[in-house]
């Protein structure tokens, strides 16, 4: 079964990321758990509350150093981010760690009420996110969390595409103490060109070009890039912008960039339903920009399964995929 | 830690009770809504909390060491409302604004509101955050204890028994549930809906100490709740209550669980309060 990372997913797309210069990182779940370790020796209020995930998440490590910071529940999500509410209503700044898929949906009502409406600054760690377990099937799949949790008010909601927009995210939530879901996958990820934002819910200019934009989040970054250095051999040149946050938007970054390329493309390892594309088009509309206009996401079907790369290169969340459809959308 | 308020005797404490309920009564009559049994079913225990166990006050709600009380069962928010209002933790004449456009007084409890602790409304989630303010309390080395007030419906929620098992690992002493039982729910007698007993066996299977209490006995509630049940587990006690309690018409009659009394009806309960009232009185 295949289900380990794979960076940039197909030799000619790692020869790419090589010819570019890109360092290859390391997974975002161990930046975020060596980020949150550092969090926690500094300060003895911050706490890690798992659901049997300490594993998975990295973060095996951290209840060695610090078992009184680590609370476990047992396989238990609904009491996970239950605890945590009542943790983080006490002063303490609380990371609830769990599988994405779990997370989001089994204790989805936790989140709105005991997290979200009652205001109790509680991150939400959502692990091996999007399609990250890969042939484990959709049971442990997560396309729906950016939707469901988009729709609720009162929560930030990110996936950083490298190990600097982990690091800056995960800070910058626990300083927050305000409601957050922080989304990480288990690639190796390289690291992209450009300062990830220090401001939260910044975008971040990742490669400049006005023939296209590639709007990107999470995972789906790097493939954006190494896309447009592809299209760049054929003379078009297209924008990149990482886009971490996805509440709050960077209006004024996606609009820019629709306005200036007139062609948009917004890639997520998410359904289409409900993620980024459909709030950049809502976004896009409002400001009445009329671009060209592609989501490359997940479709409404019975998800075809194998690894995280696999089904990337299925539904064309590749170099080679989002260069043909830019292409096409440039016709 | 704040102090807690000198203790009224059985007697003010009856008084008490009486007066909450004639005040929830007008407040869901004003409103044109409200959980009227469930509210007068737990109005004795929230009395009992308020005035004799809790250290907590309007002036005390902002300090880290105040007793925490979370009301699980979300929908009896009116008596939850009049005790916090008689408690000096916002004016009684707010209540008036109950269920009206914009107010914050809605159905369910919400930290909008002065002294609420947790937004609840949707079932089964007061006891696991109970569970982490006392394993906080319990990190910081703080006395404090932690209230949550379940309903015997909202038992069959299965997060209620994440919690359970959760606390009863941490063997949480500062953790008090209170299950407010009832015997009803909206679709008929609990027993029918999805049967429960024997709930002490199943907290005790849990790991919990469980002790049942007449839930309108205020020596019963008081010796239940004084002191943790027992210093190395999580407590529960079980109140054994009657819906609609103390208007003739409404107890144990699940038509009542979110019934509006009409003028004639609302009329009929007050004068059985008064009357409960001067024989109160009477006796001195």
């Amino acid at each position: 079964m295949s289900t380990g990372p794979a960076p940039a997913h197909t030799p000619e797309a790692e020869a790419a990321a090589r010819r570019l210069g890109l360092r290859l990182g390391r997974p975002n779940l161990e930046e975020f758990a060596d980020t949150v370790l550092a969090l926690a020796r500094a300060d003895r209020n911050v706490v890690v509350v798992t659901s049997d995930s300490r594993g998975s998440g990295k973060l095996t490590p951290f209840g060695q150093a610090l078992p009184r910071q680590i609370v476990e529940v047992g396989i238990a999500e609904q009491n996970l981010v239950g605890v945590a509410a009542g943790l983080a209503a006490a002063g303490k700044t609380v990371f609830a760690v769990s599988p994405a898929c779990f997370l989001t949906a089994r204790a989805l009502e936790q989140i709105k009420n005991d997290v979200a409406y009652a205001d109790h600054p509680v991150v939400l760690v959502g692990i091996s996110a999007g399609v990250s377990y890969g042939a484990l099937g959709s049971t442990h799949h997560s396309l729906h969390d950016f939707a469901a949790l988009r729709a609720i008010h009162n929560l930030a909601v990110a996936a950083p595409a490298d190990n600097a927009e982990a690091r800056s995210l995960v800070r910058a939530a626990a300083a927050a103490r305000r409601p957050a879901y922080l989304r990480f996958g288990k690639a190796a990820l390289y690291d992209l060109p450009g300062a990830a934002p220090e401001e939260p819910g910044r975008a971040r200019p990742v490669r400049e070009g006005g023939d296209l934009a590639f709007i990107a989040t999470g995972e789906t970054v790097i493939h954006a890039l190494l896309a447009a250095d592809l299209l760049a051999e054929g003379g078009m040149q297209c924008r990149v912008l990482s886009v971490p946050s996805l509440k709050p938007l960077d209006r004024t970054a996606i609009v820019e960039a629709a306005r200036a390329c007139g062609s948009v493309i917004v890639a997520e390892e998410h359904s289409v339903h409900g993620g980024l594309g459909e709030a950049c088009a809502a976004l896009l509309a409002e400001a009445g920009v009329a671009a060209r206009f592609h989501q490359a996401g997940i479709p409404d079907h019975y998800t075809w399964t194998g690894s995280q790369a696999d089904i990337f290169r299925h539904y064309g969340i590749s170099r080679e995929g989002l260069a043909a459809a830019a292409r096409h959308l440039k016709r | 830690m704040p102090p807690r308020r000198s203790e009224p005797d059985d007697a003010a404490l009856a008084r008490l009770s009486l007066r909450y309920r004639r005040r929830l009564l007008e407040a869901i009559k004003h409103a044109g809504g409200g959980h009227t049994g469930g509210s007068l079913s737990c109005v004795d225990i929230l009395n009992v909390l308020y005035n004799r166990v809790l250290r907590v006050s309007p002036e005390s709600f902002a300090s880290a060491g105040r007793d925490r009380y979370i009301q699980s069962k979300g929908h009896s928010v009116e008596a939850l409302f009049v005790v916090l209002a008689d408690r000096g933790f916002f004016p009684d004449a707010e209540l008036d604004t109950l269920g009206r456009a914009g107010s914050h007084f809605v159905g369910h409890p919400t930290r909008k509101v002065p002294g609420i602790e947790h937004n609840t409304g949707g079932l089964g989630h007061g006891l696991s955050f109970g569970v982490g303010q006392a394993l906080a309390g319990r990190m910081d080395g703080a006395d404090y204890r932690v209230f949550v007030l379940l309903g015997d419906g909202e038992l069959a929620e299965g997060s209620n028994w994440e919690a359970a098992l959760c606390a009863a690992h941490y063997g949480l002493s500062n953790l008090t549930a209170i299950v407010d039982c009832n015997s009803l729910q909206i679709t008929g007698r609990t027993k029918d809906v999805m049967g429960l007993e024997p709930l002490a066996e199943k907290f005790r299977a849990f790991g919990w100490s469980a002790r049942e209490a007449d839930g309108h006995d205020f020596g019963e509630l008081t010796a239940a709740l004084a002191q943790p049940l027992d210093p190395a587990r999580p407590g529960v006690v079980i109140a054994r209550t009657i819906k609609g309690r103390g208007v003739s018409f409404m107890e144990d009659a699940g038509a009542w669980h979110h019934r509006v009394p009409t003028d004639a009806e609302f009329a009929r309960a007050l004068a059985e309060l008064d009357a409960a009232r001067a024989q109160l009185e009477a006796r001195g």
